[in-house]
């Protein structure tokens, strides 16, 4: 089993996330370099949080070009399970792999700082490492977080099962003050009709072992990995 | 030549930038302000050639790279001769 983590000009948590993956696995990630036109072979993909290209333009608007994009959409497009964390969320949603867009925090702040989440009930593997309903804790740090898509496509996302996780309170009440960048429908996090994409704003990767505060992430990584076995 | 492209949120899109200026511009005492709505503005130099291809090229340019189409429009101007350059 082979994890493949896209670096990009401008990415920062790459490491994190190999540091999870290794952690989670005993094995070491490879990283796929945004040039490459190949996977090298990768079963699962991550594309990580940072701030490919400087954020110009849009948040993702250009790593979404890179040469290695193309191999990531056709992965994907194949049913390969990629991950999408933070501006790595924002590129798969500029690359069209996932609807909407992630849009400047309404509170226009730079954000950092643990967030509650509702797991939702979307049936994709990348989550099967939690209940549906269940409440986890992991950090956010982004400015531009909040999650747009027009009516109809909320309706669809909704429909289909395909909201990953929601901002709630410890107890899971979703919404309200809890929502910490104003995202439509309280929304953290989405998966693709199949359920093999999954995009998300908060970093699992932060909370993946106790030394980091929190291991509410690890399940993540240990269902991804155990799905690309 | 010069192209300028236009890019603004669209309709119905919450625009906090915007209503950040609109707090500030009626702080100032501007009170007839409505409302604000922020966007951007491309200019780009263009290898002089026919204008209705350049223009072709600029909205494809818009659509795939300069503008979002699930949250942003665009508009595409290329002044003319005698217009201000």
């Amino acid at each position: 089993m082979r994890v493949g983590i896209v670096v990009f000009p401008g990415s920062n948590c790459d490491r994190d996330c190999a540091r999870a993956v290794a952690e989670v696995s005993g094995r070491p990630a490879a990283w796929i370099w945004h040039k490459d036109r190949d996977l090298g072979g990768a079963d699962l993909v991550i594309v990580p949080g940072g701030f490919s290209y400087g954020d110009y333009l849009r948040c993702g608007a250009i790593a979404r070009f890179s040469p290695v994009m193309e191999e990531v959409v056709a992965f994907a497009r194949r049913g390969g399970p990629v991950i999408g964390i933070c501006n790595g969320f924002q590129i798969l949603t500029e690359a069209g792999l996932l609807p909407g867009a992630l849009m400047r925090n309404v509170g226009l702040k730079f954000i950092c700082q643990d967030v509650h989440l509702s797991v939702g009930d979307t049936g994709s593997p990348l989550l099967g490492g939690y209940r549906p309903g269940q409440v986890v804790r992991m950090p956010v740090a982004h400015a531009d977080g909040r999650f747009h898509a027009d009516a109809e496509t909320l309706s669809r996302i909704e429909g289909e099962g395909r909201v990953a996780f929601r901002y709630c309170d410890a107890e899971g009440r979703v919404g309200g003050p809890s929502n910490p960048n104003g995202s439509l429908a309280a929304i953290a996090g989405i998966v693709s009709p199949g359920g093999n994409v999954l995009g998300m704003m908060p970093h699992p990767e932060r909370a993946a072992e106790a030394i980091l505060g929190g291991t509410d992430g690890r399940a993540l990584f240990v269902a991804a990995l155990s799905r690309a076995a | 030549m010069k192209a300028r492209v236009y890019v603004t949120l669209r309709q119905g899109v919450l625009d906090p930038q915007g209503r950040a200026v609109l707090h500030a511009l009626s702080s100032l005492g501007f009170d007839q302000v409505r409302d604000a709505r922020i966007g951007k503005y491309v200019e780009l130099e263009i290898a002089d050639g026919p204008r209705d291809e350049a223009e072709k090229a600029v909205r494809e340019m818009a659509r795939r790279l300069l503008a979002n189409p699930v949250i942003e429009d665009f508009r595409v101007e290329i002044p003319g001769e005698g217009e201000a350059r």
